[in-house]
C-alpha cells in the first residue's frame, strides 16, 4: 500500500522532470512553438536554426573547447597532484595553500580583469582567450591530490628499486591507480566546459567561435518571439550531452555522489 | 623535477587567477571606464557602495533567490532520496531521469522554462486556465520574475540535491535502524534520531554548496529576465555585469565583487565553524 503510494509520488516528479523536456521537443516541432492538439508537427524551426546559426561549427567548437580544457586540466592537475603528493621540496605546504586559495576567487570576480588582460595579450575573440583560463583547475590539483596519496608508497618504492625517476613513477604507477579518480575529475571538467556561460559571453564576439550556450542565447536575443526556433536550438544542444549520459551515467552520477560524502 | 610537475598548473594559475585577482583589487580603486585613462579616488568606490540602492537591491534579490531556492530543493531532495532509499525496483531508472535537468546547461534549462512561463503561451498558465486560475505575468511580472528563476533553478538542481543526499542514505546502517524498529521507535523518530544525524555530512555539504552557487547565480537570470523588470530579479553578479559592460562602470563593477567575494568567504566560513555543533562525522 505505502509501496504503491511511493511509487505514484515517484512517478509524478518524473514526469515533472521529464516533462519540460518532451513539450520543448514538440514546441520545436509546432509551427510559432505553440503546441495544440491534434499534434501539427513540422521540422521547419530546424531549417530556419541552419539557416540563421552556424550549428554546426558552433557544435564543433563546443566539443573541441570541452576536450581541450579536460585534456589540460587533467594533465596538468594531475602532475601537480603528483608533485604535492610525492615530492618533497622547501615550501611545499605554503605552495599548496596558494592553490588552495585560488579555489576560492569566484571567476565573476576575475570576469572584468581577465578581460583587461586579454585584451592587452589581443586574445578577445579568440578560441586562445576563451580556453586559457581553464588550463589549469585548482580543484583538479586538491582532487587528484587525495588519489595520489591514496597509491601506496611502496609501490614507488619498488620502482626506484627499479631504478625509476619520478617521471616515470608518475606516468606508469601513480597515474594508472588514479584512474578512478581522473575520470571524476574528467567529468565534472568537461560538464563544467560544455555549460559554461559567463566567460564565453565576455570573451567572444563572433559567431564562428561561439559555443552551444553562447549561440543558443545570442539566438534567443534575435527570435525573440519565434519559440519554435528558440526550442529546436535547445533541443539540438542537449541532444549531444543527451547522448554521452546515455552513455555514461552510471558513472556521471556515482561521481556526484562521491563528492558529497568526502 | 619540481618545476616540472608544477610549472604546468602555477604558471596558468598565477597568470589568469593570481593576477586578474590582484588588477580587479587595484581596478576596484578608480574610476574608470573601459577605455578612457584610470583615476585613482582610494576607496570611494567602496564607500559609494553603501548608499548605492542598486547594489542593496541586487544582495537582497541573491538572498532572497537563496531563501527560496534552498529549502525547495534541500527538502525536495531529501523527500525524493527517503522515498528512493526504500524502493528497490526502479530505482536506477527514476534516478536517471531526476538527474537529467543536472546534466542540462542553464541556458538550455533557462529557455526552456522561458516558454513554459510564458505568460500568455505558455503551458503552464495554460494549464492553470483549464483548472480557472488566471497565471500570473512570471518572469513579465516584477512580483513573479524572480520566483520564475527560483523554480526554473530548483528544478536543475533537485536530481543533484537528491544523490547527494541518497549516497548519504545508502551509508546508514540497517541493522542499527531495524534495532531501533524491535526496541519500538517510530518512523519519526528512527529518521530524527539516527537517518538525520547521519545525513548530516551530506546536508553541510549540499548547504555549503549551494550558498557559494546561490550567491554566484547569473547564467539563468540573464538569459530568463536580464535582471528586470525594472530591476525585479536583479542579482549581484547581473549587477557587475551590467556595470562593467553596459554602464562602463568598471570601478564600480570590481568593488562590488570583490564585497560579494567577502560575503561568500564569511558565510562559507561561519558554516565550516558552525558545523562542528551541528554535523557528525561519526
Amino acid at each position: 500500500m505505502t509501496n504503491r503510494l511511493i511509487y505514484a509520488g515517484l512517478t509524478v516528479v518524473g514526469l515533472v522532470m521529464l516533462g519540460p523536456f518532451i513539450w520543448t521537443f514538440l514546441a520545436s516541432t509546432t509551427e510559432g512553438g505553440v503546441v495544440s492538439w491534434p499534434l501539427d508537427p513540422s521540422l521547419a524551426a530546424y531549417g530556419r536554426l541552419l539557416d540563421t546559426m552556424p550549428f554546426w561549427r558552433i557544435l564543433i567548437n563546443s566539443v573541441m573547447v570541452a576536450v581541450v580544457s579536460t585534456a589540460l586540466q587533467v594533465v596538468t592537475s594531475a602532475m601537480a597532484a603528483y608533485a604535492f603528493a610525492r615530492l618533497r621540496f622547501q615550501g611545499r605546504d605554503a605552495v599548496f595553500v596558494v592553490y588552495l586559495a585560488t579555489l576560492m576567487i569566484p571567476m565573476q570576480v576575475l570576469v572584468v580583469p581577465l578581460f583587461i588582460e586579454m585584451k592587452t595579450f589581443d586574445l578577445v575573440d579568440t578560441y586562445a582567450g576563451l580556453i586559457a583560463p581553464t588550463i589549469a583547475s585548482a580543484f583538479g590539483v586538491f582532487f587528484l591530490r587525495q588519489a595520489a596519496r591514496q597509491v601506496p608508497r611502496e609501490l614507488d618504492e619498488a620502482a626506484v628499486m627499479d631504478g625509476a625517476g619520478h617521471i616515470k613513477i608518475f606516468a606508469f604507477v601513480v597515474l594508472p591507480l588514479m584512474r578512478p579518480a581522473l575520470a571524476t575529475f574528467a567529468i565534472f571538467a568537461f560538464m563544467a566546459s560544455w555549460n559554461a556561460f559567463l566567460w564565453p559571453l565576455v570573451i567572444l564576439r563572433s559567431p564562428e567561435f561561439m559555443t552551444l550556450p553562447l549561440g543558443l542565447a545570442n539566438l534567443h536575443g534575435q527570435f525573440t518571439t519565434e519559440w519554435d526556433v528558440v526550442m529546436a536550438g535547445s533541443v539540438v544542444s542537449v541532444l549531444p550531452i543527451l547522448v554521452v549520459y546515455v552513455l555514461a551515467q552510471r558513472h556521471v552520477i556515482a561521481s556526484v555522489a562521491r563528492t558529497g560524502l568526502k | 623535477m619540481v618545476l616540472f610537475f608544477l610549472a604546468p598548473s602555477a604558471v596558468p594559475l598565477v597568470l589568469f587567477t593570481l593576477v586578474p585577482m590582484v588588477g580587479s583589487l587595484w581596478v576596484s580603486l578608480h574610476e574608470w571606464n573601459l577605455i578612457g585613462t584610470m583615476r585613482w579616488v582610494g576607496l570611494a568606490n567602496y564607500a559609494a557602495l553603501l548608499s548605492d540602492g542598486d547594489a542593496w537591491r541586487a544582495l537582497l534579490n541573491t538572498v532572497l533567490y537563496i531563501a527560496g531556492y534552498l529549502p525547495l530543493v534541500y527538502i525536495g531532495g531529501l523527500g525524493l532520496a527517503v522515498a528512493l532509499n526504500r524502493v528497490t525496483r526502479g530505482r536506477d531508472l527514476f534516478r536517471s531521469v531526476y538527474f537529467l535537468p543536472v546534466i542540462t546547461s542553464w541556458v538550455v534549462v533557462a529557455l526552456m522554462w522561458k516558454w513554459l512561463l510564458n505568460p500568455s503561451e505558455g503551458i503552464v498558465n495554460r494549464l492553470l486556465a483549464l483548472m480557472g486560475i488566471e497565471g500570473p505575468g512570471w518572469w513579465t511580472s516584477e512580483e513573479w520574475a524572480l520566483p520564475s528563476v527560483i523554480l526554473a533553478s530548483a528544478w536543475k538542481d533537485l536530481g543533484f540535491v537528491m544523490v547527494i543526499l541518497l549516497a548519504g542514505l545508502q551509508a546508514v546502517p540497517r541493522d542499527v535502524l531495524e534495532a531501533a524498529r524491535v526496541d519500538g521507535a517510530g518512523a519519526w523518530r528512527r529518521f530524527r534520531d539516527i537517518t538525520f544525524p547521519l545525513l548530516t555530512p551530506s546536508t553541510f555539504f549540499v548547504v555549503v554548496i549551494s550558498l557559494i552557487n546561490g550567491f554566484q547565480v547569473f547564467d539563468q537570470v540573464y538569459v530568463m529576465t536580464g535582471g528586470g523588470p525594472a530591476g525585479a530579479s536583479e542579482v549581484v553578479v547581473e549587477r557587475v555585469y551590467d556595470l562593467t559592460f553596459r554602464y562602463g562602470r568598471v570601478g564600480d563593477a570590481s568593488a562590488l565583487s570583490w564585497v560579494l567575494f567577502l560575503v561568500v568567504l564569511i558565510v562559507t566560513v561561519v558554516q565550516v565553524r558552525l558545523q562542528r555543533r551541528w554535523v557528525s562525522y561519526d
